[in-house]
């Protein structure tokens, strides 16, 4: 794991090096044992290297046998043994022992289709100084990260967006339309980042810069929307799976250092930590985090799966002053602002995995979204099933098992009310967007808070609905609803929020790798092959999954009611303790300075929370306040304060 | 507009709108305009419970009774007259 980055410039001579230079120090974090520069006519590259593999003779930029391709590569392939087999026995030659290396010489094999044999999470950029083209790469399911600002015919790339804003000549800006889909929808779309002008490759996408322009080109899409599905019962299914996940665990295990693994107390990670420990790695070391606030703590399941699997574990507990401690470092390397806070016990957790001298640890991320176990796909069958009969009073009755904590015995009393709630939009089922509206609409409220200037500039939710619309497949609405479903979250949510701002930048900020077991592409494909009812069965989430790891986790563990992971919101920063950092950024002055906020309804807001002990009964309320807090920092850090590498 | 509405309204602009009072009818449901989310409308029986010294019964927790001003206000109304 790595940081790459890099400057193309075919319009004009430059001196790239002093640029490269404090691009790879913005990096430093994803790559502190070693950094590599290379210089080629009007190609700059620059790597800064966490050794895994290889860790004597592997480090980047990596070459062919004649020097006329150059690679730089963050992310691992892990396949690389067997395609490196492939290679040597066509005659090419290797010098290290790397994943890397393969990479130049699979592009001498098969060019850009290349793509289609790699099983692995990177992002990688490839000068070919014959044909004076830059190949930009990145994996299938968006795990690794790749930005770029591209004008002038000249192209500025790297691994986060802070190493290409090295580049002062840059403009440094918060994009306001992309603002606006963010207190939407919780992410940027597609290839938008929070600033203006700095775009990311996709996922499943490469991209070609040559003096004739740069080009974007899909290798992969997602595989759901299938109009057949696998025929056998669900026992052999399973069996497969079992056997599918377990190869996918094997070949994650692959380097030269220790592999961890992060245990939750939840399904996904109990099932791959077991299969691991079990067949790969009797000595499996594993890490936790707990929260001093019972709410939202899972220590209990964590413990009942470490007592069962026999790991060397080690936790650390999360209190709200951590969270708020921590959270500006947390937006330091998201580079977005965020709606929650759970990214900052994650931040909090690759610590003491550094602390334990880990470099890597396995992780469950990608389950709940390839094997259909969020509620949001619960709640959509259920309106679904609702809307056939809209005065039955039993079918509601189906959301209190979805959303216990909102239907908790506090907010019995008003169960007509929320049951209203739930209605709104029941029975506009040919929506392609059904199952996500209600989310949408109910954050797209938090835009009150957006200051005159801001509101003018937005999209209200028609637009975005019909943005997102023109993204999706022709025959999207032939799909089954849960597929369907699942697309929409898959597209919007797992990359460009979960696998970024709570995956990658929460690992990478402490140096350590996340491998992820179920974004395998072969999973993947495997789950969106499965009948929709083998992911989800009535209302039960993951339901082949379960029946895959019967036997190996504890029944109680997978028989527990679904519990999403979360952190505390507010009390983290306006409870008993107040942080300085706070106080300043929500003040009148800091509000009306940056100019994204009401000022009136963030005071407002924030003496709504402190009235009440820095709580916020609210869900929308809470994060409307983490958002107004975090695109602060993020103005802060970034365009007013933006520190020297 | 009666004082009941006036100070209805008044707590629906401050704690859910934070002062945004524009597009706020009588008739606005509070539901469907997204004044207010799932737990919202215990916020709003707190308020009324206090100001108006009243119990809001479970069974009148229907939006017929408090998805809006009007509704409101026709609600207070009967229960004061209780």
């Amino acid at each position: 794991m790595c940081g790459i980055a890099g400057i193309v410039n075919f319009k004009n001579f430059e001196d790239k090096e002093p640029t490269l230079h404090r691009m790879a120090g913005y990096l430093r974090h994803r790559g502190p044992d070693a950094a590599g520069f290379y210089s080629q006519g009007p190609v700059g590259l620059a790597h800064t290297r966490l050794s895994i593999i290889d860790l004597t003779s592997g480090n980047q930029p990596i070459h062919n046998e004649d020097q006329s391709i150059w690679v730089i590569f963050n992310g691992e392939i892990f396949n690389y043994p067997e395609l490196k087999c492939k290679l040597q026995s066509r005659g090419h030659q290797f010098y290290t022992q790397t994943d890397t290396e393969i990479l130049v010489h699979m592009y001498e094999e098969y060019n850009t289709k290349m793509f289609s044999y790699l099983n692995g999470q990177f992002a990688l950029a490839l000068w070919d100084i014959k044909t004076q083209t830059l190949l930009l790469g990145r994996d299938r399911m968006g795990i690794r990260p790749l930005f770029y600002f591209h004008a002038h015919n000249r192209l500025v790339f790297a691994s986060e967006i802070k190493a290409i804003f090295a580049d002062q000549t840059i403009p440094r800006k918060l994009d306001t339309q992309n603002l606006s889909d963010l207190f939407t929808c919780w992410s940027t779309m597609a290839h938008g980042t929070s600033f203006q002008n700095i775009f990311q490759l996709e996922p499943g996408h490469y991209a070609l810069f040559s003096k004739q322009g740069m080009s974007l080109n899909q290798y992969w899409e997602l595989p759901f929307g299938k109009t057949s599905f696998r025929k056998e019962s669900v026992d052999e299914l399973a069996y497969e799976l079992n056997h599918l996940i377990m190869d996918a665990a094997r070949i994650r295990l692959r380097a030269d250092v220790s592999v961890g693994a992060y245990l939750s107390g939840g399904l996904d990670s109990t099932y791959t930590s077991a299969l691991v420990k079990n067949n790969f790695n009797n000595k499996l070391c594993s890490f936790s985090v707990g929260f001093t606030n019972k709410n939202f703590d899972e220590s209990p399941y964590q413990n009942r799966a470490v007592e069962h699997l026999g790991t060397n574990h080690k936790t650390i507990n999360c209190s709200h002053d951590d969270i708020g401690n921590v959270f500006p470092k947390v937006i330091w390397h998201t580079e977005t602002p965020i709606l929650r806070t759970a990214p900052a016990p994650l931040l909090i957790l690759s610590n003491l995995v550094k602390k334990n001298n880990f470099k890597v640890v396995l992780t469950g991320e990608g389950a709940d979204e390839i094997f259909a176990g969020y509620n949001i796909f619960k709640a959509d069958k259920v309106r679904r099933f609702w809307a056939k009969f809209p005065d039955s009073r039993l079918r509601p009755r189906l959301l209190e098992k979805l959303y216990p904590y909102v239907f908790s015995q506090k907010n019995s009393k008003s169960i007509k009310f929320l049951e209203e709630f739930f209605k709104k939009g029941l029975e506009d089922i040919n929506s392609p967007v059904y199952s996500h509206i209600q989310r949408w609409e109910s954050n797209s409220h938090l835009k009150i808070f957006f200051s005159e200037n801001l509101k003018q500039q937005s999209q209200g939710i028609e637009d975005f609905v019909k943005r997102y619309c023109t993204t999706l497949p022709d025959d999207y609405m032939d799909w089954d609803p849960l597929s369907r479903a699942q697309y929409c979250e898959i597209k919007i949510f797992l990359s460009n929020y979960l696998l970024s701002s709570q995956g990658d930048r929460m690992s990478m900020a402490n140096s350590i790798e996340g491998r992820y077991p179920f974004l395998d592409h072969r999973v993947v494909e495997f789950a969106a092959s499965l009948p929709p009812m083998f992911r989800m069965n009535g209302i039960t989430e993951k339901y082949i999954l379960k029946h895959s790891a019967r036997g190996m986790v504890l029944d109680e563990l997978i028989e527990r009611p679904k519990q999403p992971y979360r952190a505390p919101m507010t009390q983290a920063f306006l409870g008993n303790t107040t942080h300085e950092y706070v106080h300043d950024l929500l003040s009148e002055t800091a509000i009306k300075n940056a100019g994204y906020f009401d000022h009136k309804k963030t005071n407002r807001l924030v003496k709504k929370c402190q009235k009440q002990g820095g709580t916020l009964l609210s869900e929308r309320e809470n994060m409307a306040l983490i958002g107004i807090l975090s695109t602060q920092l993020l103005d802060f850090q970034f365009i007013n304060n933006f520190p020297a590498a | 507009m009666n004082e009941i509405k006036k100070t209805i309204r008044k707590f629906i602009i401050e704690n859910f709108l934070f002062g945004e009072e524009d597009n706020l009818k009588g008739d606005t449901s509070f539901l469907e305009e997204g004044i207010i989310d799932s737990t919202g409308v215990l916020e709003l029986i707190e308020f009324l419970e206090e100001q108006f010294d009243i119990t809001v019964k479970d069974d009148e927790i229907i939006p017929e009774n408090l998805d809006s001003l009007n509704n409101l206000e026709k609600f207070l109304t009967r229960v004061e007259a209780k």
